[in-house]
């Protein structure tokens, strides 16, 4: 196989994986519905960020960490507190990323994960309120990839729905017109978790988290987020202008449905003695 | 956002620091190396509650073509902060204070590579602070300097750095947060162990001559130790482990490929 360190790949490559997929196999021996494996390193920023996790997703790594502070609100929602999720792809991560402003990439790795937390009401932003119209909780959860083996989105979606779980901040008052922290810890107001699925369409098969070489030759993409009580919340076609018949759509949010209970799992296990 | 407290004092009356150091102690220091699959060296560094990830790619071509340099290659050095690894959430757009400190670190590097033997091309040395507690860009270069090794970069030595300073009339070496913060001044220094010669040298704060002298040989010291740490993170991954040697477990949270390991076989 070829080193995959440019953003091209040969022919022979590109026909072996493809072969190998209607043989019914994967590069790594994986099943269609298998996940590499999830490791998650909750807490991995104690003494500065107010929640934070570090999450492996086979050769993919991310980290995301969680600041809350106190802020205006907007003037469209004044008794609403801010959530707010951004993504950086740093040149660590992988020879493919360049240094400089942020390009698509990145732009729709933030937007995608901002909005399966979002969209899925993780957080209840009304609870975020100090006093309306004048101070509320702003909660910004910043994603830097450390490792880029494909599949960043669901690493990422993994990794910030598992800070947001670990995060505790201090409780505000407001006191002649300051916010002032009353010393009390709060864990953050959570609602629902939706964690985002990404299935490839490759030919006419269907792979979950695709590795990076598999991400190099899929026809496209399809994000899920699937929240626990089974409802999609948000959805991202990408990776690729390749169409999808409303069958393969169907069988790839068959998928997601079987691996969300399993992610969703993993995460409780590895946020639950956080303290 | 967390709430900042100053402390009563930083040297207590029995001449200990505010964690409990005596002058001359470092904090704790791990330093893994090889610790990212993507990049072509790679090396991680903790000491106290400062967290630092440096990543090397390269040497490789060079973008934008306008730097290129003809005799050697460009040493393209990238510091950031991750935006919750201080108090305060940091702007994600890159400050002056990281352009900078990238810039120092560059030059702290420099002297010990044979950059020459790569002309035209870049190696690229990407660092993000996780999370930090003072004394950033000293661990920065720590890593930084294993990270240029596990990438196989000719080098003339390991740079080791520190930063010595004061507080409360007293020279500390390794200053944490508390310290930088509230302390009469910061010596941050970077070596080359073989010669002694200083290749990163900043100074705030108030410091007279015969100060900044004992300063730096303080720093000089503590930079010998350091420089065996990192030899010793180096060898955990590069000399190969012997079937019967007992004593010593190595962790192994990479897959290195040790047949390659004879090159650093003179131990």
């Amino acid at each position: 196989m070829g080193d995959f360190s440019s953003k091209t790949i040969g022919h022979i490559d590109r026909e072996f994986i493809h072969d190998l997929i209607k043989k019914g196999e994967r590069l790594d021996g994986r099943e269609f519905g298998e996940y590499r494996e999830v490791t998650i390193e909750a807490n991995v920023v104690p003494a500065k960020a107010e929640g934070s996790a570090l999450v492996r997703l086979g050769d993919t790594s991310v980290v995301a960490g969680v600041k809350v502070l106190v802020g205006e609100p907007y003037a469209d929602s004044p008794n609403k507190g801010v959530m707010m999720v951004t993504a950086e792809l740093s040149p660590i991560a992988s020879p493919l990323f360049e240094l400089g402003p942020p390009k698509e990439g990145a732009i729709e790795l933030a937007r995608v994960v901002d909005r399966g937390v979002r969209e899925s009401g993780t957080v209840d932003v009304e609870a975020l309120c100090i006093e309306e119209g004048k101070k509320v909780f702003m909660v910004f959860a910043d994603v830097y990839p450390l490792e880029y083996d494909g599949n960043l989105i669901d690493a990422s979606s993994i990794a910030v729905n598992a800070a947001l779980m670990t995060t505790k901040y201090s409780e505000m008052k407001m006191e002649d017109g300051k916010a002032v922290a009353t010393g009390k810890m709060l864990k953050l107001p959570i609602k629902n978790i939706a964690i985002e699925h990404t299935v490839s369409k490759l030919g006419d098969s269907l792979v979950i988290d695709a590795n990076l070489r598999e991400e190099f030759v899929q026809d496209c993409r399809l994000t899920m987020a699937v929240d626990q009580n089974e409802n999609f919340t948000a959805l991202q076609k990408g990776g690729g202008s390749g169409p999808m018949s409303l069958d393969l759509v169907d069988q790839a949010m068959g998928m997601a449905l079987d691996s969300s209970k399993t992610i969703k799992a993993i995460i409780d296990e590895a946020v639950k003695d956080v303290e | 956002m967390s709430p900042e407290v100053k402390p009563d004092f930083l040297i207590s009356p029995e001449g200990l620091r505010i964690d409990g150091r005596r002058p001359d102690e470092l904090r704790p220091i791990e330093l893994k190396v090889g610790v990212l699959k993507q990049a072509n060296g790679s090396a991680s560094i903790r000491q106290g509650k400062t967290y630092i990830i440096a990543g090397v790619y390269g040497p490789r071509e060079l973008h934008p073509r306008h730097l290129t340099l003809n005799d050697r290659a460009y040493l393209r050095v990238v510091y950031r902060m991750a935006t919750f690894s201080v108090p305060d959430r940091k702007r994600p757009a890159p400050s002056r204070r990281e352009r900078e400190i990238s810039m120092v670190i560059a030059n702290a590097l420099k002297p010990a590579l044979f950059l020459e033997e790569f002309p035209k091309s870049v190696v690229d040395v990407h660092i993000i602070v996780i999370q930090a507690d003072g004394g950033t860009r000293c661990a920065a270069i720590n890593a930084a300097s294993l990270a240029l090794a596990d990438a196989g970069i000719p080098m003339r030595s390991l740079v080791p750095a520190v930063a010595v300073g004061k507080a409360d009339g007293k020279l500390l070496v390794d200053l944490g947060d508390e310290e930088d913060k509230y302390g009469q001044g910061d010596v941050p220094m970077a070596i080359m162990p073989q010669t002694d010669e200083i290749t990163l040298l900043q100074q705030d704060g108030f410091f007279k001559r015969e100060e900044l002298v004992e300063a730096m040989q303080m720093g000089i010291n503590s930079c010998k130790y350091l420089h065996e740490l990192q030899k010793d993170a180096l060898k955990r991954v590069y000399v190969q482990k012997t079937s019967d040697s007992d004593g010593e477990e190595f962790e192994d949270d990479l897959e290195t490929d040790l047949g390659d390991a004879e090159i650093m076989g003179d131990e």
